[in-house]
């Protein structure tokens, strides 16, 4: 142990070691922000998701067809690359299972996409059996823009980095193709229980 | 600046606190013995990394306070609520304590004091930190170009350096020192209060002709306010030299 | 929310880390727009999984640089060109 500074705790932190939290993490109790990028300004009159790449049909959603699928509300643990976990996080939003619903695709993974040209890969997998969903509330509130909001995407289970704000579609493919952070060091999969944060992991 | 000062990785070094001057309520100055400092040049920053006692780290970087001429390395620090840094440098740190901090780091937003342009340096709240580095290097060059600080403050009982500002304007050095306080407006007051505006800079700013050097320092939103009302006017953008802080200014 | 955007200035310290000398006063053609910028000026986010760095004039990124496990991966294709002048003696 090299040189510590004297007296300095940081922010509150919790690594006691729990099942809940995996390899190399602290749980919060804040919520922090991170961001690529400047926060885009979403008009939801304009605003669409869509399905899209390996599918016969691709599908849309305006907005307001959007908000009357039939939506959930979760509760998950999220975990993020750079180490900090927040438990019983509340969401509300429609699964990815019921947006693929009756989809018929060759694809085995999928590029998840938002405004301002961000981008994740997740395999198709990874994202259907109740693993992955679209949502719009956070905390019973509506999704604040600098948490994503007005939609962002959710995949609990993969670190927090693939769940993706300001979503606006999911494009079916043959191939995987690594998105913004998995082509420049982190892990194309990003397993947090596995802790596969960067490449070679 | 020597060769060797711009190349080459820089190492993380310990300074040992000597001194600490409070200069507001939150804002606190503090000196430091750094003894392998190369030295610096005015606008430049240091790194400054905590580790706490089961490795974490947390790494924020402070503008140099002190001019090149000073003795003592000088960070003036913001104690921010809910900062995670800023409130042990400013209430935890003491006297004798180490600090590792790397530096100086910066060759953009540094004032050499041989220019003889005009100087125009526009400061928001701690944004003047690095700007105060360039005016106690001017005092001590004796630079007589003229000079302007237009200083932005929440209250009268925040203006950092109020009276060393008072002091070097008061010395004919050609320094002009203009307070803008946005949140109070006290009795017997004859600077401005309100935000900085347009009418504000075209009072305060020389014509664009006399193509003045300029330096904003500040939170993010209060850069950009002021380098494009600045760019507005007619001033070329590339003699504004601008640097953020982010929300809360560090 | 651009009180989260910082600029070069703030990675001053991490591109002397990756490029051995002082580099804010480097000059960096954007790869989309052309726009000619010293790092001192350019759109800085760190507060995300890695810096990002982006065109002050289109936003498109110019700079991604990620650290972890005593590594960088650093991504230059949004620069098409970098102009730096060798430190003075």
């Amino acid at each position: 142990m090299g040189f510590v500074s004297r007296g300095f705790k940081g922010r509150r932190r919790d690594a006691a070691s729990s099942s809940r939290v995996p390899p190399g993490q602290y749980v919060v109790t804040d919520f922090p922000v991170l961001s690529a990028g400047p926060t885009p300004r979403v008009n939801l009159d304009q605003w669409t998701f869509t399905i899209e790449g390996e599918i016969d049909e691709p599908r849309r959603w305006t907005w307001k067809e959007f908000q009357a699928l039939p939506a959930e509300t979760v509760t998950k643990d999220i975990h993020c690359v750079t180490k900090w976990s927040k438990l019983d996080t509340a969401w509300k939003g429609v699964s990815v299972d019921a947006l693929m619903d009756g989809v018929e695709t060759a694809a085995d993974y999928t590029t998840v996409f938002s405004d301002g040209g961000y981008t994740t890969n997740l395999a198709l997998e990874d994202i259907t059996g109740g693993k992955a969903w679209v949502v719009y509330e956070f905390d019973g509130q509506p999704l604040h823009p600098e948490h994503g909001g007005p939609v962002r995407f959710l995949v609990p289970h993969l670190y927090f980095w693939k769940s993706a704000k300001w979503v606006r579609g999911i494009r079916l493919q043959k191939e995987e193709h690594p998105g913004f952070w998995e082509s420049n060091g982190y892990h194309v999969r990003g397993d947090p229980w596995r802790e596969q944060r960067y490449w070679g992991d | 600046m020597a060769r060797a000062a711009l190349l080459g990785r820089l190492e993380w070094q310990f300074g040992t606190l000597a001194e600490v001057v409070p200069e507001t309520p939150r804002v606190s100055s503090l000196y430091l013995d750094v003894p392998d400092w190369q030295g610096h040049l005015a606008g430049q920053h240091v790194d400054v990394r905590l580790t706490a006692d089961d490795g974490y780290q947390a790494e924020r970087s402070y503008s140099i306070a002190s001019a090149p001429e000073d003795h003592r390395l000088a960070l003036t620090v913001e104690r921010l609520e809910d900062g995670e840094v800023s409130p042990y440098l400013v209430g935890e740190l003491r006297i004798g304590d180490r600090l590792e901090l790397r530096g100086p780091i910066g060759g953009y937003f540094v004032w050499r004091g041989d220019e003889q342009r005009p100087l125009l340096l526009v400061g928001g709240g701690s944004g003047v930190v690095p700007l105060m580095s360039m005016l106690r290097h001017r005092a001590h060059v004796g630079n007589r170009a003229p000079a302007r600080l237009l200083f932005s403050s929440r209250t009268l009982a925040d203006v950092i350096y109020r009276e060393e500002l008072e002091r070097l304007a008061a010395s004919a050095l050609g320094l002009q020192v203009l307070h803008t306080l946005t949140r109070e407006k006290p009795a017997g007051w004859t600077g401005y209060t309100r935000r900085v505006d347009e009418a504000m800079l075209r009072e305060v700013a020389w014509p664009r002709q006399d193509a003045p050097d300029v330096f904003v320092c500040g939170p993010t939103p209060f850069v950009e306010a002021v380098a494009s009302l600045l760019v507005g006017m007619g001033h070329d953008a590339r003699s504004i030299k601008t640097e953020r802080f982010g929300a809360t200014g560090g | 929310m651009q009180d989260m955007k910082l600029d070069g200035n703030a990675i001053g310290g991490l591109l002397r880390e990756i490029f051995a000398m002082e580099m804010t006063t480097a000059v960096g053609t954007c790869a989309h727009c052309g726009a000619v910028n010293e790092v001192g000026r350019v759109a800085v986010y760190i507060h995300a999984p890695g810096t990002v760095v982006r065109c002050p004039d289109c936003e498109q990124v110019l700079m991604r640089v990620v650290r972890g496990k005593g590594r960088y991966w650093v991504d230059l294709t949004g620069v098409r060109c970098l102009e730096l002048a060798e430190p003075e003696v």
